[in-house]
């Protein structure tokens, strides 16, 4: 059934078509009316939860990892200062096994204080060992909340998930979303049924210490678990359009590459602007392509090598920074690249910080700067687009 | 903007100011469009929303997927729901050079032209939502709910989404008095002055 | 950077400080302007408790000892947190455009 909603909604309607059984809520700007939908309905009795309120986003990971360790699915929300104040709960989900599925807005971190759409807040948990679904719709948000679970759940995965929503051009923007049939969901979603819990009739303890012989043996089976989650984010979404006739193309999503002279890799909203743009510039006769990467955990390190197959120049667009380096996407689908004999040329762009808003027009010099370096080779690795006073802007 | 390849795409800016119901205005919009059968999307301004101060609202209607996520900054129409907004803001910046510009407003036509900077093939409509809303006892004489009577007259004007569909999505967003709500949009659409 | 260094425009990056510097207290922002309902108080019922002025997270009371608080409609931002603590329901929130 479609509704109008907004990308906070989509997440909270997200949660509940999925039947999280336990909510830990603590607000925050731009996330706030995703835990306030979520009391609304469970007040209403149209959805079933625990809604723990807590006093941080810290408390509100720890009531989701020990909730998740009973064997209830958890679900929680943040964004950007809340976000980061749960980096060290981050890392024990996922060294506890629990596959808690987080909503993060994307937003800026501060000074300078910032509520707008960027990056950094979730770029910056890459190393947390969860898995990272970047959405373009509200749709989408929705959907991956849903097959986040599935994924997250399977015996053999155990990982927790984090699925991002821009903020305020998904969390505030109204768009018409199916909510799907609850029927379909409890046939695509079996009930969360962990081997160990925390259970006072068979008990156990978890997260004893470990003596060097063995610690690294864990973080292995980590390893192994998260490296399954390609082909099981892969299969999830095959049977997800089986189910219920919607895709997202998987951890990267190739839009007009296969024949393209130059291809922009983007995550969030701006991939989807950025395909609008690509179709008015493949109307001029100019052949760009936009690979948007969905999942960046894990790295879609296969995906990036066939693109490499298809195009010569890739733009990497950030829409964060890590100072001292390249912007994460960009390093990372450089060292995916790394090894290959015909190795395309990557150039970096970091735009959009703070919310700068990156228009078709902005995309467009970007696709055009891009096309360029087919004449004249790499020009600068890396290149800030939108600084007032700088690069002619 | 119209294209083969890209769709027929419009964009509409609204102007309030906080708490005149600009931003639900947006989603009632949206959502009447969305009843025809066309792709929407509504969002605010994201600023720092408060009473009184000005506020904007924007909604896309399309006839394909919409995958522009940016901000709209050449509105093909722009809905000024106080009169007052006409002097304190730019309301027309943008504004396409075919675009309508619709106030709410006992001005003349003619006069507001002047006030508001509009050049040459851009058309101004006016209709006196205040009054409408007061007289179908919507918000107080002090804030009036002038929402459902702009989009009625904002229907007529533009010939974006049909009466009924707007009427169906007013009733769905409005939380009371639905039927004044209805009256007001009705009245606004019969009433409204196109130049 | 001197007070004077600070600038007040900006036309590129460079003429940014390090890091947003303000040379004005957060109060010049006038806040009052965000509230849809006042506080106003009920001197009978009042007895200078000042537990209002402690609650209120936006420093918008003022409390001498021994005298009435007094509202900061200038900051006052309507929470009604200090209607909801007051032990003798001496405030009442009205609605902004009422009390004008």
């Amino acid at each position: 059934m479609k509704i109008m909603m907004t990308g906070n909604y989509a997440s909270a309607y997200g949660a509940m078509a999925a039947k999280a059984e336990v909510v830990a809520a603590y607000p925050i700007t731009p996330q706030t009316s995703i835990v306030e939908k979520i009391a609304t309905l469970v007040s209403s009795g149209e959805m079933k939860c625990q809604y723990v309120k807590v006093e941080s986003e810290h408390s509100a990971m720890a009531a989701c990892i020990s909730a998740s360790q009973t064997g209830a699915r958890a679900y929680t929300a943040s964004s950007a200062h809340g976000l980061t104040l749960m980096h060290e709960l981050l890392i024990w989900a996922s060294g506890a096994r629990t596959p808690v599925v987080m909503s993060n807005v994307n937003r800026a971190m501060g000074p300078p204080w910032s509520v707008w759409a960027d990056q950094h807040d979730t770029m910056a948990q890459r190393d947390t060992g969860w898995m990272q679904v970047y959405c373009d719709s509200n749709q989408e948000v929705l959907d991956s909340i849903i097959m986040a679970y599935k994924v997250g759940e399977r015996a053999d995965i155990m990982l927790p998930s984090m699925i991002i929503e821009d903020a305020f051009i998904l969390s505030h923007t109204m768009e018409p979303v199916d909510y799907p049939d609850p029927e379909l969901v409890e046939g695509y979603l079996p009930s969360f049924d962990p081997r160990f819990r925390l259970d006072v009739d068979e008990p156990y303890g978890f997260g004893s210490l470990v003596m060097p012989n063995w610690y690294m043996e864990f973080r292995f089976k980590i390893n192994e678990a998260m490296e399954k989650t390609r082909g099981a984010i892969l299969e999830a979404e095959k049977e997800f359009e089986e189910t219920f006739g919607r895709s997202y193309g998987g951890l990267m999503d190739f839009y007009k590459c296969e024949d393209a002279d130059a291809v922009l890799v983007l995550a969030g909203t701006v991939a989807s602007t950025a395909k609008h743009v690509a179709d008015k510039l493949r109307s001029d006769g100019k052949k760009v392509g936009v690979a948007r990467l969905r999942c960046f955990r894990p790295f879609p390190y296969d995906e990036v090598r066939q693109l490499a197959k298809m195009t010569n120049i890739i733009g990497v667009c950030d829409r964060s920074y890590t100072f001292g380096h390249w912007g994460p996407m960009a390093t990372e689908v450089k060292g995916a690249l790394y090894g290959l004999a015909d190795v395309p040329t990557v150039k970096n762009y970091i735009m959009g910080l703070g919310g700068k808003d990156l228009t078709p027009e902005v995309l467009e010099k970007v696709f055009v700067k891009t096309l360029q370096l087919k004449d004249t080779g790499l020009d600068t690795e890396i290149e800030w687009i939108g600084v007032t006073g700088h690069g002619g802007w | 903007m119209e294209s083969e390849i890209l769709g027929s795409m419009i964009e509409v800016r609204f102007h309030g100011r906080g708490g005149q119901g600009a931003v639900v205005a947006s989603n009632i919009l949206a959502e009447a469009g969305f009843l025809e059968g066309k792709e929407v999307s509504a969002f605010p301004f994201f600023g720092v929303e408060r009473r009184g101060a000005p506020v904007t609202a924007y909604t896309r209607v399309s006839d394909r997927k919409i995958r522009i996520k940016s901000g709209i900054y050449a509105p093909d129409f722009v809905i000024v729901m106080d009169p007052t907004l006409v002097k304190a803001v730019n309301v027309v910046e943008g504004l396409k050079p075919e675009g309508l510009v619709l106030v709410n407003t006992k001005e003349n036509a003619d006069s507001l032209r002047r006030g508001l900077g509009i050049t040459g093939e851009q058309k101004v409509a006016t209709i006196d939502a205040t009054g409408i809303a007061i007289k179908h006892r919507l918000g107080s004489k002090a804030a009036p709910i002038v929402n459902s009577s702009v989009l009625g007259a904002f229907a007529r004007a533009s010939g974006l989404v049909k009466l009924e569909s707007l009427v169906s999505s007013i009733r769905h967003n409005v939380p009371v008095k639905l039927d004044e709500n209805t009256a007001a949009a009705k009245e606004a659409f019969e009433s409204v002055v196109m130049q | 950077m001197s007070r004077e260094e600070l600038k007040k425009e900006f036309k590129t990056f460079e003429d940014l400080p390090l890091t947003p510097i303000t040379s004005v207290p957060s109060s010049a922002n006038q806040t009052g302007g965000w509230k849809t309902f006042r506080p106003v108080l009920d001197k009978e019922k009042c007895i200078k408790c000042h537990i209002c002025w402690k609650f209120c997270p936006d420093v918008s009371i003022k409390a001498k000892e021994d005298e009435f608080p007094e509202f900061d409609y200038d900051h006052c931002k309507g929470c009604g947190i200090c209607a909801y603590e007051c032990p003798k329901d001496a405030i009442e929130m009205i609605l902004e455009e009422e009390s004008q």
